[in-house]
């Protein structure tokens, strides 16, 4: 009797709470959703230098999302007519920018996942002003995005170059040497992470002693000048930290492995990092390194879980930028469903200043200031080859960083 | 004086990579005239073929070594035949146009079945110490290459040189129509010439898999540098790329070391060497003008 009772009033409060949901937008409008679907847009990288940490596999995590939040909803889902629309950017802002018009304008998406390359990721947050459609970027790390590009429809969801060099920068000088010596790739990406890992280092009470722009893209594969550098400055590094990405991190670690410079007491830390880089390295090439992870397949439980899922979609263990594409997808669905229309601006409402807990997002919150969706990030150490017990188990968490402390404080440089 | 001798050491080894595959480019266009703009990807295929023989069969890096350059050979003879013959009778370009095209083709299917990020490949471990020269020292891997690069230029240099099949060659390169008129069948030397080239390249490759990313793009990468140095060292001239090939690398390598506060200067010299040579000597520093016809 008393159980039947809670039943009631349990379906009583869902049925209010529908009520409301469906009832809101319908009094303001005659149609709940544009078409009476939703569709997500996945613009990334599908050839080139960043296909492999994200690219197609994104689309797939995205699906995983459509997938699981159908089960979830059943019935009660605003729609079941959700769909997915890819393209690939391939790293040009120009081919982003125009895909992203197409996107919006003529395959009807109410949200653009993803676009990493930084140049790219911006064309597009000034797309998504202009059409007034939501955006949410994964792959990039520039802090413009939540800083003088932020736009009211723009929000920045994985990383960022403040979350890189913060954690990776402040722990590594602490634990490991005060004395750094930075390269970096000469362009855009490459000079804005040396800027934040000075900052960092020297909050942190270290200092450095050298840096080096080297030519982006560098040619010759070559680094020996750089790395032959590093132990014969004044004072002498404790640190090599090297802001190369993908390719060109491959080539710095494998001659700094080959000149030996761990023996003469110089540290490696990296910049940015993906899972996919540490397997292409093997992890033998990279024991000992530290760097700032968003996320970890083999984490916990919960990322475990999901990961074995992602696995059987894909033959591969995911990267914190496929779970992060879940996330957002998925957070974005909630909100739509909440809200009970695809309108951007009811929809950007319910996301502002909400407090989330999913798969990639822990103690995550939806920062309405800047649009910076800010998680606990982890600082990770490669395991010792001896130490790796199964494919793709390459690093251990050293240091769970602390969502309000992984990213900086809302720009004033922001004006939505 | 140990970092200026180190820096000089490295540029050497770095220009031992462009010699090989500027020689390799300076046979094949002074026997078929065809400037072969797929010879980065045969370089690709080298060390990617390394990587597949070691991660897939067990075969180390010593047998990789002999292997890949004869099977890349056996290809790009293949080629020759198949194709590149054909088009060498009209315009230089179609042959441009054509491997251009190989290149494209041969990047893409190995980009579709091992995908773009970099494949892992260790320093054989016999090779992975340092050598220490009393003055500095230096990885064991580098002196190799090193001294194996240099040899085979000179081997490639006596055979030239000193034997009957490079009297032919030389001959064919530097005047085509009058060996002819003297009764030699330089067409049977233009299959053989042609793979020669691509397996130093596939050579190059198999040497670059320990200390360079392994990835289709690799040879995309390097290809516009070695370009420099041919047309440095003379179109078709085989001293002239081997020299220019290790004098490029030398350059590039101070610059780095010395000029690192001017990183637009640092990353254009060998361009801008280039410009000077055209300027000076349009036909590179050790080719010979073409006799009008």
């Amino acid at each position: 009797m008393r159980r039947s009772v809670g039943v009631a009033a349990a379906s009583a409060a869902v049925l209010v709470v529908a009520g409301c949901g469906g009832g809101g937008p319908q009094s303001g409008g005659d149609q709940k959703l544009t078409g009476d679907k939703i569709v997500l847009g996945v613009l990334n990288d599908q050839s080139g230098a960043y296909s492999e940490l994200s690219g197609r596999n994104s689309v797939k995590a995205v699906e995983m999302a459509i997938a699981d939040f159908k089960a979830k909803y059943g019935d009660k889902a605003v729609t079941k007519n959700i769909s997915v629309e890819t393209a690939d950017h391939q790293n040009k802002p120009d081919v982003a920018n125009s895909k992203a018009q197409e996107m919006y304008d003529r395959k009807g998406v109410d949200a653009i996942l993803d676009v990493p390359t930084s140049s790219a990721a911006l064309k597009v947050a000034d797309v998504a002003k202009e059409k007034k459609k939501l955006y949410f970027n994964i792959g990039a790390a520039t802090t413009d995005l939540t800083g003088k590009s932020c736009n009211k429809y723009t929000f920045h969801y994985a990383y960022d170059t403040y979350m890189l060099a913060h954690g990776t920068g402040t722990v590594t000088t602490e634990q490991v040497g005060k004395n750094w010596y930075i390269l970096y790739p000469n362009y855009a990406f490459g000079q804005d992470m040396e800027k934040s890992f000075s900052a960092a280092i020297t909050a942190a009470g270290g200092q450095v002693v050298g840096k080096d722009g080297a030519p982006f893209p560098n040619t010759s594969g070559d680094y020996s000048s750089f790395l032959l550098k590093a132990p014969t400055l004044n004072p002498k590094p404790q640190v090599l930290g090297t802001m190369q990405a993908g390719a060109e991190l491959v080539n710095v670690v494998k001659q700094y492995n080959e000149f030996k410079l761990r023996d003469k007491g110089v540290g490696l830390a990296v910049g940015l990092m993906f899972i996919t880089d540490i397997h292409s390295l093997t992890p033998a090439a990279l024991a000992g390194t530290t760097y700032t992870d968003a996320w970890y397949w083999n984490f916990d439980q919960q990322n475990r879980e999901w990961a074995d899922k992602f696995q059987k979609e894909t033959g591969t263990r995911p990267s914190f930028a496929h779970a992060a594409n879940y996330s957002a997808a998925m957070q974005y669905l909630e909100a739509v469903q909440a809200a009970g229309t695809d309108d951007a601006d009811t929809v950007i409402k319910g996301l502002e200043g909400k407090e989330v807990n999913d798969l990639f997002l822990r103690n995550g919150k939806i920062r309405a200031e800047d649009h910076r969706v800010i998680h606990d990030a982890y600082l990770a150490q490669v395991k010792p080859q001896a130490e790796v017990s199964e494919p793709w188990d390459y690093v251990k968490i050293l240091k769970t960083i602390p969502a309000a402390e992984a990213f900086r404080a809302p720009s004033a440089d922001c004006k939505m | 004086m140990s970092g200026f001798l180190q820096n000089t050491f490295n540029g050497l080894v770095g220009g031992a990579f462009y010699a090989l595959l500027a020689l390799g480019l300076a046979v094949i266009f002074g026997m078929l005239r065809v400037v072969n703009f797929a010879h980065g990807a045969f370089y690709m295929l080298g060390a990617f073929g390394a990587y597949v023989l070691l991660a897939e069969a067990g075969v180390p890096f010593w047998a990789a070594l002999v292997i890949m350059p004869l099977a890349l050979g056996l290809l790009g003879m293949v080629l020759e035949r198949a194709v590149i013959h054909r088009l060498t009778r009209l315009d230089p370009l179609y042959n441009f146009l054509l491997t251009f095209g190989l290149t494209l083709i041969l990047q893409d299917l190995v980009k579709s079945r091992y995908g773009v990020q970099s494949s892992p490949y260790a320093t054989p471990a016999e090779l992975s110490g340092t050598v220490d020269f009393g003055l500095f020292d230096f990885p064991t891997y580098r002196v190799f290459i090193l001294g194996f690069t240099v040899l085979l230029c000179v081997a490639v240099w006596w055979v030239l040189g000193r034997t009957r099949v490079g009297m032919v060659v030389r001959a064919a390169t530097e005047r085509p129509e009058l060996t002819r008129a003297f009764g030699i069948d330089v067409g049977r030397w233009v299959t053989p010439v042609f793979g020669f080239g691509i397996a130093l390249a596939g050579l190059a490759g198999v040497l670059a898999a320990p200390m360079r990313a392994v990835n289709p793009l690799m040879g995309a990468d390097l290809i516009i540098v070695v370009f420099a140095v041919v047309v440095i060292g003379g179109l078709g001239s085989i001293f002239g790329s081997v020299a220019a090939g290790f004098g490029i690398g030398l350059i590039q390598a101070w610059g780095e070391a010395y000029l690192s506060d001017f990183p637009i200067v640092s990353q254009t010299v060998v361009f801008v060497v280039m410009a000077a040579v055209l300027l000076w000597r349009p036909a590179g520093l050790f080719g010979r003008e073409e006799a009008p016809a």
